[in-house]
């Protein structure tokens, strides 16, 4: 399963990239969406995949029993979902704005300060 | 009291430009009193330090950890050294007082000299390698800053930059070595190599160590091929070219090879390097000197020449080293002397070729009366102390390796240095006065003191050894070969046979005159040296690196930064597959081969193979809505392997925030142009083959991270004491708001600042003065 996982890592990557080298810069943002959703399952699979058993601890009980999925990089991905939405907002307004400005959405056309 | 010399002069150079305002035309007689005071309570310790002492004040610890410190240690070598700097110093500060009177900026000059005096004065007692090193540099600096200090010719400003690049790529080399020789003697304190009596030569790092000191030297004294920049340098106000590139900071290299010769020094690879090289520049540059026309041209070959000449007796070693410590002390003297009095006949005639000029002995003749002096001196006619260099000199010549060529060697630079000192003493001096003498007058007692004192001084040296000229070589070269100084000395004499000496000496001289008198020949004879020696070594080739290195800069700057982000991605994301690649490509394979306990389920690859559809499909969608359609599917099937793997936190947040993405995609996507295609096949096609293989690279990098084991799992300590501590339930939670709770404050900032933006974004399109659409108000 592993391998599997690896592989998908691998394609949201290829995806990603393939949209961000695109001179339109609509589809660099959608490119930045699949880069992230690859690096969020590229922390959870390196860390060891294991079916079931949230890290929640039953009522009653001070500690976990029995094998469950480890919590931190649960922790880590949360973060890294929330930055990157906020990072998307951000750049989806900045080429809506750059767009009006130059009125074009080629990167190339949009390489000087002055218009 | 030795580091208070220093940094009084540092301080001095600080408030120099305040003191000009206040003193005036006098100003330069003011400044020049700290360095005179430090000159006579240096010439105290000649007595103590001639008996072989050595000074060794209270050093102050600067960077401990690393072994540096700003430790001083005043023996022989130094002593001399440092009353050249402040006494010398002390009548230039002086004389440029009467050379630069009026000048607007005489103020920010008098800063730039006594910055050099106070570093080249640091660099002199300095006993700690990198505090020499520091120091060293410094002068490099203010060296640049005095040549290029007529700033408004664009002569001055190359030459300063030549000067600057030149010792500047030494200084590197230097500090490379100074490194070495700390690593291999184990110590920085150059004291705690002698007492030790660490000697390098056997050592393996010695040969790298030998190179880049003596490119660091030879580039600082202006050795062969690096000589091209001392006469550059003549760009610089006279005062400059007398005490920096004369008297002080070109003989730093001869400083450096002096010092260090008892550690790196008695080798064969030693001598026959300083030989050859200083060899060479001697006779190379001694010829150039008496080809010359311009005053401070013929000038500063001749120092390049002198400077071959010490390179080359430390090169011979033996009693070479009291000649080339007699000699640099001769030279420091008479040189000086000559620099000014070219500096004051340029000042009050403004003229600058010695072939235009005659008949100046009746309108100057308290300079020509110096001129005569010092020119006697370099030409090493008796009783002149410049006489007595030579005399210490031909003494250990014949016995060293390339012993015949030697002699020959310096009986040319003696019949060059000759015909030199005539073009300078006496060619502008006697005759008629002609008219471009006749427009000037006698110079100022500023411009005098400087000549005369130094002239009388090398004058008293020749006839009166005794008085501070024997104790200072004497303990000088006892500094350098570790004997007691008054063996160091006599030891060169013995071997001096005195018929000999005065018949090559007479002989050198006849020949230098025969030389004065068919100069016309001899440069018209030699033409082809004004092509072929700036091709040898000096502007052309010099130029030649400068501007290669700026196309090549240029070339880069074109292929990696062309403005185009497209391309800034490719070339990383293309330098980071080869990076891994070349780093690791087997360490990857075998990553792929692992066998794997975590059995693929079937939900898990339904999971698996929708996200990469969805993932292909988002990229290959033609229609905005469709790719963010796939996109949100994406989205929401990279959310099912979180529930599946026993992330359901992770998955409910992934849920949330992947309606919000499609809802923000369709929103701002209205206000934009559909999809274009700005790309043709075959870049689309390549662009795949880099995105796959990028790809490939990570999926390699996650089955590495998979087999890793990252013991011990620091998740335990959370498992534990979630409860306990925290009194929490649902681990993920407690680790984001207490155990790291700092962390998510963070990252709540973050999304605060990206929203602030966002809604300045927006408002400022509101006033947009003309919006290529209507606003719709995405929020």
């Amino acid at each position: 399963m592993h391998l599997l996982m690896a592989i998908t890592v691998g394609m949201m990557y290829a995806t990603g990239l393939y949209m961000m080298l695109r001179r339109s810069i609509v589809k660099l943002l959608i490119g930045l969406v699949l880069l992230s959703h690859g690096s969020n399952l590229l922390i959870f699979t390196a860390a060891g995949l294991s079916e079931g058993n949230p890290p929640l601890i039953r009522p009653g009980e001070d500690g976990m029993v029995g094998p469950h999925t480890d919590p931190l990089p649960g922790a880590l991905i949360l973060t890294a979902i929330v930055i990157s939405f906020a990072i998307l907002a951000f750049a989806c307004v900045l080429v809506k704005r750059g767009y009006e400005e130059v009125g074009t959405d080629d990167q190339n056309a949009m390489n000087t300060t002055d218009q | 009291m030795v580091l208070t010399s220093v940094f009084s002069l540092f301080l001095l150079a600080l408030v120099a430009p305040l003191v000009t305002r206040v003193a005036g035309r006098y100003a330069g007689w003011v400044l020049a009193t700290v360095p005179a005071g430090w000159a006579v309570w240096y010439a105290g310790f000649i007595a103590r330090v001639g008996e072989g002492e050595v000074i060794t004040p209270a050093s102050l610890v600067w960077v401990d950890s690393l072994g540096v410190a700003l430790s001083t240690r005043v023996d022989g070598l130094s002593l001399m050294f440092a009353l050249l700097v402040t006494g010398v110093g002390a009548l230039v500060v002086a004389y440029a007082g009467g050379y630069l009177a009026g000048h607007h900026h005489l103020g920010r000059f008098y800063g730039y000299l006594i910055a050099f005096m106070a570093s080249m004065l640091g660099l002199v007692v300095s006993d700690n390698l990198i505090a020499i090193f520091i120091f060293w540099e410094l002068t490099s600096v203010t060296s640049f800053l005095l040549i290029g200090f007529g700033h408004d010719r664009a002569a001055a400003r190359t030459a300063a930059l030549q000067a600057m690049i030149v010792t500047g790529l030494g200084g590197l080399a230097l500090l490379a070595g100074l490194l070495l020789m700390g690593v291999a003697a184990g110590t920085y304190e150059f004291s705690e190599m002698l007492e030790g009596g660490i000697t390098l030569g056997d050592h393996p790092l010695y040969i790298g160590i030998l190179v880049l000191v003596c490119l660091g030297a030879f580039t600082k004294s202006a050795q062969f091929p690096f000589h091209f920049w001392l006469p550059g340098a003549m760009e610089a106000p006279a005062p400059v070219s007398a005490y920096l590139h004369s008297s002080t900071m070109v003989k730093a290299g001869v400083f450096l090879l002096a010092k260090f010769s008892p550690v790196l020094g008695g080798t064969e690879e030693w001598a026959w390097t300083l030989q050859i090289v200083g060899g060479v520049t001697m006779v190379y540059a001694a010829f150039l000197a008496a080809r010359a026309v311009y005053f401070k041209r013929i000038l500063a070959f001749t120092t390049v020449s002198s400077l071959g000449a010490m390179v080359m007796l430390l090169g011979v070693g033996g009693p070479g080293e009291a000649a080339a410590m007699g000699f640099l002390l001769a030279h420091a003297m008479y040189k000086g002397t000559l620099f000014m009095v070219a500096g004051s006949v340029e000042h009050q005639t403004h003229t600058k070729n010695v072939e235009q000029l005659s008949g100046l002995m009746r309108i100057m003749p308290v300079t020509f009366a110096a001129a005569a002096l010092g020119a006697a001196s370099m030409a090493g006619v008796a009783p002149f102390f410049g006489f007595t260099a030579k005399y210490l000199m031909k003494g250990p010549i014949p016995e060293a390796a390339a012993g015949s060529f030697l002699v020959i060697g310096v009986m040319a630079m003696g019949i060059f240095m000759t015909t030199a000192a005539l073009l300078v003493a006496y060619k502008p001096f006697v005759g008629k006065p002609n008219e471009a003498a006749s427009a000037g007058s006698e110079a100022g007692p500023a411009l005098l003191l400087g000549p005369v004192v130094l002239s009388v001084a090398g004058l008293i040296g020749g006839l009166m050894p005794g008085l501070f000229v024997q104790p200072l070589v004497a303990s000088a070269t006892a500094a350098v070969t570790g004997d007691a100084p008054e063996k160091a000395l006599s030891s060169s004499i013995g071997m001096i046979n005195m018929g000999t000496l005065l018949s090559t000496s007479t002989l050198a001289i006849v020949l230098g005159v025969v030389f004065y008198a068919v100069r016309d020949m001899l440069r018209r004879t030699t033409g082809l040296m004004d092509r072929l020696d700036p091709m040898l070594s000096g502007p052309v080739v010099f130029q030649r690196v400068l501007s290669g290195t700026l196309w090549f800069g240029r070339l880069q700057t074109r292929l990696l930064q062309n403005g185009s982000l497209n391309t800034y991605i490719r070339t990383t994301i293309i330098g980071f597959i080869a990076l891994v690649l070349g780093l690791g490509a087997n360490r990857l394979k075998n990553a792929f081969l692992w066998q794997d306990a975590e059995r693929p389920s079937l939900l898990g690859m339904i999971l698996v193979v929708l996200l990469i559809v969805s993932g292909v499909a988002a990229t290959v969608f033609r229609y905005r809505l469709a790719a963010v359609a796939a996109l949100g599917m994406a989205g929401v099937a990279s959310a099912l392997i979180f529930v599946f793997y026993g992330a359901p936190d992770v998955a409910m947040t992934q849920f949330a925030i992947e309606t919000l993405t499609v809802l923000i995609f369709v929103l701002v996507f209205y206000h934009l142009p559909q999809f274009t295609s700005f790309t043709g096949r075959m870049q689309k096609f390549s662009d795949w083959v880099v995105s796959l293989a990028f790809g490939a690279v990570m999926a390699g990098m996650v089955m590495l991270a998979v087999q890793t084991d990252m013991a011990p799992k620091i998740s335990g300590y959370f498992s534990e004491n979630a409860v306990p501590l925290a009194y929490g339930r649902n681990i993920i939670n407690v680790i984001l708001v207490d155990f790291r709770a700092a962390d998510t404050f963070g990252e709540i900032v973050v999304l605060g600042i990206a929203g602030v933006g966002v809604a300045a974004l927006l408002s400022v399109s509101g006033r947009s003065q003309n919006p290529t659409k209507p606003d719709g108000g995405v929020a």
